[in-house]
């Protein structure tokens, strides 16, 4: 299947080619392991390979009358969701990385947009619309997640606080709903119902229906580079101010910071901001090839690595190595996709580092005026015991109209953490931070919340209902994470 | 569902006035309370159960649970999913008997083949059936180190337990592709009710401490446990003592 959209222009009108027949897919007897990023809570279920929308639509109406009935289905992309999310214990899970083609490029529009199918990767759509001078506008930590998963979960990117998340850029979306029906959903449409179910299947988890496609809406770039300035700084105070006072001159923002040092060490951070570089900026050498992108790779982590390699020790001499190559103080940096967005993405299974006993990410937001109660979180943290290496500080600007969507104005903090005896204690000690001042955890990351404390988190979880119950009555669609959150 | 942290949602206790029983629910409940299953015969004791473990913050349903009468057990194991998902399974019933009695006694000793191994069997394979469908799940089944090599002194008790360990260890093999796992755990002597007024033997340990060992275990899927952990030194020891020296000994 061609990496490239199959039409790119304003005069052919977005037909979208007919599907071809598609076989009955089946749902098969046998059980497949499934495990979210975090690698720590896998279940089983039987896994059907979706690769048109006729097969989604007949998949579903095998699951929703044969012999798994009971257990419902659940609709799974790449699997990057830390916890849960996409797995469903017993019952279907759809795997709609074979619904994976560009339907329609329109270049021509303000904004340009672009109508994906659900199971298409950030990295094959952003690879695909970049020689084209367009670009995806929100890109999580990672490219290795479809569109689907992007529009269940709402992912941010690190531009958050000055463009939202990703449902603020889907124009529609088609939704496949229990009774088979195919919803044509918009943010902008007349029907309150259509509305409702639209913001609902953002940030809804995949709780709603099966997303088949999705019009996005564009921006255009000259260049696959971003300017970038560095600052590092010595403390979390210090980090929080500079943040507070410079990130609206910023596209993107974000900082990394030392949570497993204590003492003065405790918080130090390097803070990275920048915009997208326009071709004036880039050096003579990069301007005949602007637009681009190749995507390193060191290679994937084999799955040999023993529990507790992240520990205190190596967690120390990696914060210390992080802190100390970043510049004290640098600006107009020309950096790639991989180097400023995606470090990550150059060694693939990255999370097997943490050997087989996996490892959690707990990702909250607290409101702007609870500094106090963030800075408490951190040094819960930090004098746990428990190692946290990744940690991530981002501010959010404003929240869309979604129920579920997890990102509020204020401050997120993402922490890494393996899994260990006592983490869960820690956890419920930041969760009651973290709801004490109305904060919330993010779903996409969770994989141990409480179904009382998630609720206490979303208060908008009763609109969120009423739209499940609507569209999906008798609760089809399903999965751990619906049944861990009494979602069901 | 169990969390990424090793917390269930829902608990049966096949056998839920056991004093190991309540404790790994006990345990359980402390870090987040959870809704839980009571399979045991009515009464007094059953009542006092529900209330201790309603103390905690648990969600309590009674449901009745009669070892021998093999014809309700379907029904038990029906009510006892009634609720949604169990994640947890906890084979807890179990008869001391009297050693002497036990084989002595004919009728004793079927009462104690058919509570301590006949029964768990036939409840096994019902739990094993529903745990399946449902795709994920934990057994817990409570062994004994008596059955890892039967002495003279309780041989009855010790072979209905080596019956039920063979099994539960089977059933976790048998299992292994489905999403379920059984750990079976071996306490040594613990000081219950089921052995009041017994001396205790050398590594005793407390209902406490072989829920602190069995929810650990559980949580790191481990198959097999023996609580204390010496003990599993020990009994590999014995298991290999020559008869004529094993029947001086005196345990």
């Amino acid at each position: 299947m061609s990496d490239f959209p199959e039409t790119v222009g304003t005069q052919v009108p977005s037909i979208r080619p007919t599907p071809p027949a598609p076989e009955l897919p089946l749902v098969p007897d046998q059980l497949t392991p499934l495990h979210g990023w975090g690698r720590a809570n896998a279940s089983r279920a039987h896994v059907a390979s979706i690769d048109s929308v006729a097969g989604a639509v007949s998949a579903l109406r095998q699951a929703e009358s044969g012999g798994y009935a009971a257990r419902g289905v659940t609709p799974r992309g790449l699997g990057r969701s830390y916890g849960d999310a996409a797995q469903n214990a017993g019952g279907t899970a759809l795997d709609l990385t074979t619904l994976n083609r560009i339907l329609h490029v329109d270049a021509e529009a303000d904004p340009p947009t672009v109508d994906v199918q659900a199971g298409v990767s950030l990295d094959k759509l952003m690879k695909a619309l970049l020689p084209f001078g367009l670009w995806v506008p929100v890109l999580p930590g990672t490219r290795q997640v479809t569109i689907g998963g992007a529009i269940a979960a709402d992912v941010h990117g690190k531009n958050h606080h000055t463009e939202g998340s990703f449902g603020n850029h889907v124009r529609s979306l088609r939704l496949l709903v229990a009774d088979g029906r195919v919803l044509d959903l918009s943010p902008d449409s007349a029907d309150p119902d259509d509305n409702a179910a639209f913001w609902a299947t953002v940030g809804g988890m995949g709780l709603t229906g099966v997303v088949l496609s999705a019009v996005l809406e564009l921006k255009r770039a000259e260049t696959a580079y971003f300017s970038v300035d560095t600052d590092r700084t010595a403390d979390l105070d210090e980090l929080m101010t500079a943040m507070a006072t410079g990130d609206e001159n910023y596209t993107y923002s974000v900082a990394w910071f030392d949570a497993v040092s204590t003492g003065k060490h405790l918080g130090r951070a390097v803070l990275t901001r920048g915009r997208a570089a326009k071709l004036a900026d880039l050096p003579a050498k990069l301007r005949p090839r602007a637009l681009e992108f190749k995507a390193p790779s060191f290679g994937t982590i084999p799955a040999i690595f023993p529990n507790r390699l992240v520990n205190k020790a190596t967690g120390k001499a990696f914060s210390e190595f992080w802190y100390r190559k970043a510049p004290k103080h640098r600006v107009g940096e020309i950096q790639n996709i991989t180097q400023f967005f995606h470090p990550l993405d150059i060694v693939s299974e990255w999370n097997r580092l943490y050997g087989p006993n996996g490892f959690l990410q707990y990702q909250f937001v607290v409101p702007f005026g609870a500094e106090d109660t963030f800075a408490r979180c951190v040094e819960l943290i930090a004098t746990s015991g428990h190692v946290s290496c990744l940690n991530v500080l981002k501010r959010f600007g404003a929240a869309n109209p979604g129920p579920l969507s997890f990102p509020t104005p204020g401050w997120t903090l993402a922490v890494d953490l393996p899994i260990e005896p006592g983490l869960d204690r820690l956890c419920d000690r930041l969760d009651e931070q973290v709801l004490s001042v109305g904060g919330r955890i993010y779903l996409a990351k969770d994989s141990r919340l409480s179904a009382a404390t998630f609720r206490q988190m979303y208060p908008r979880l009763d609109d969120f209902m009423a739209v499940r119950r609507r569209l999906d009555p008798n609760a089809v669609f399903t999965s751990d994470l619906a049944r861990r959150l009494d979602l069901v | 569902m169990i969390d990424a942290l090793g917390a269930p949602q829902s608990l049966l206790l096949l056998g839920g006035t056991s004093d190991i029983a309540l404790a790994i629910a006990e345990r359980y409940a402390a870090h987040r309370p959870l809704r839980v299953v009571l399979a045991a015969r009515p009464g007094e004791r059953r009542t006092a159960a529900a209330q201790r473990l309603s103390g905690h913050g648990c969600t309590v349903t009674e449901v009745d649970l009669d070892a021998r009468d093999h014809a309700s057990h379907a029904a038990t194991i029906e009510q006892a999913f009634a609720g949604g998902d169990v994640d947890v399974a906890v084979v807890a019933f179990g008869l001391l008997g009297d050693a002497e009695r036990a084989w002595t006694d004919a009728e004793h000793a079927l009462e104690l083949a058919e509570v301590n191994y006949a029964a768990p069997v036939h409840l096994g394979v019902l739990l094993a059936d529903r745990l399946k469908a449902q795709g994920h799940g934990r057994i817990v089944a409570l062994s004994s180190v008596a059955g890892e090599r039967v002495r003279r002194s309780n041989f009855v008790y010790g072979s209905t337990k080596a019956g039920f360990d063979g099994f539960f260890l089977g059933l976790g093999e048998a299992l292994r592709d489905t999403g379920v796992s059984v750990t079976v755990v071996r306490p040594g002597f613990v000081r219950t009710k089921m052995t009041d007024g017994m001396d205790a033997a050398p590594l005793s340990v407390t209902a406490e401490q072989v829920a602190e060992a069995t929810v650990a275990a559980v949580r790191a899927r481990r198959e097999l446990i023996w609580v204390p952990t010496a003990m599993r030194g020990v009994m590999s020891g014995l298991r290999h003592v020559p008869r004529p020296l094993f029947r001086k000994l005196p345990i």
